[in-house]
C-alpha cells in the first residue's frame, strides 16, 4: 500500500501512515509542548525576531505578537495529537498538520544543528541517527501534506 | 533552503532628525534556513500573499540562491503583520527601511 497522503475526490484527505508511525505523530506534540513550557533555548528558531538589529524594537514585537505566535503554534499541536490516527481529515486538519508539522522540524532541525550535508548523506553511526531519521520521517511527511494540498 | 547565512548584520541608518516623519518604506525579508523545505516556502508566499507559483517560486529560490528576499512591501503596520504571519509559519523573516 501506497504510504503518504491522498487528496480524495470528495475534497477529503486519505492518510496512509502506519500504526507505529502514527503513535510517534501522537506523542510528539506533547514533548516539544513540554520543550516550550521549560523555554528551551533552542526554541529561538519558532519566534524570531522581527528586526535585525534593533532590541527595542524586537521587545515590542514580541509583547504584541508573542502569546498569539505561541497559542496558534500550541493549537497545531493539539489538532495533530487529536487527529494522529485519523483516517480522513478535511482541509483545516490537514492544515494544522502542517503547521505543526514545522513546528517540530524547527525544534528538531535546531536542537540537532541540520545543515545541507544533513540531507546530503545519512550516517548511521552518528550517535544522533535516530534523531537525525526521525527529522527525515517529519520532512519526508510535511512533504507529503505539501503534495496533497495541491500547491 | 538548504545553505546556512550568518545572521543578518544590516544597520539601520540614524536618521537626520528624529523629528522628522520617516516614511521611508518598510520591507518584509525572508531570510535562507536550512530547515524549511522549498516546497513549503513555495506554499507559504502564495497562501500568504496571494502571489502565483511562479512568483512564489521565483522568490523561493532567490532565497535559496541568495540568501535572501523582499517579500513585501508597506507601512510600518502591515510589514509587522506580514512579519508576524511568515514567523506564524515558521520562516525566518525581518522587516526594516527601504
Amino acid at each position: 500500500m501506497r504510504r503518504g497522503i491522498e487528496r480524495r475526490p470528495d475534497g477529503r484527505f486519505r492518510v496512509h501512515l502506519p500504526v507505529e508511525e502514527r503513535e510517534v505523530l501522537a506523542a510528539l506534540p506533547a514533548q516539544l509542548r513540554a520543550a516550550l513550557d521549560d523555554g528551551e533555548p533552542s526554541l529561538y528558531r519558532l519566534f524570531p525576531p522581527a528586526h535585525a538589529d534593533d532590541p527595542e524594537a524586537n521587545a515590542e514585537y514580541a509583547e504584541l505578537v508573542g502569546q498569539g505566535l505561541l497559542e496558534g503554534k500550541l493549537r497545531a499541536l493539539a489538532e495533530l495529537e487529536r487527529t494522529a490516527s485519523a483516517e480522513t481529515l478535511v482541509e483545516d486538519e490537514l492544515g494544522a498538520w502542517l503547521s505543526a508539522l514545522e513546528s517540530l522540524r524547527l525544534a528538531l532541525g535546531t536542537q540537532l544543528d541540520v545543515t545541507e550535508e544533513t540531507y546530503a548523506a545519512f550516517d548511521p553511526s552518528n550517535p544522533e541517527a535516530p534523531r537525525i531519521a526521525l527529522y527525515h520521517w517529519l520532512s519526508w511527511l510535511q512533504e507529503e501534506v505539501i503534495q496533497a494540498l495541491g500547491y | 533552503m538548504t545553505q546556512v547565512v550568518e545572521a543578518p548584520t544590516e544597520r539601520r541608518e540614524p536618521s537626520f532628525d528624529e523629528d522628522v516623519v520617516d516614511d521611508r518604506p518598510w520591507v518584509v525579508i525572508v531570510w535562507n534556513d536550512p530547515i524549511n523545505l522549498m516546497s513549503y516556502v513555495t506554499l507559504v508566499l502564495q497562501r500568504l500573499f496571494g502571489y502565483p507559483k511562479a512568483t512564489a517560486t521565483r522568490l523561493m529560490l532567490q532565497v535559496h540562491n541568495e540568501g535572501k528576499a523582499v517579500v513585501s512591501s508597506g507601512t510600518r503596520e502591515k510589514a509587522e503583520l506580514d512579519v508576524s504571519r511568515l514567523h506564524a509559519h515558521g520562516l525566518w523573516a525581518t522587516m526594516q527601511q527601504d
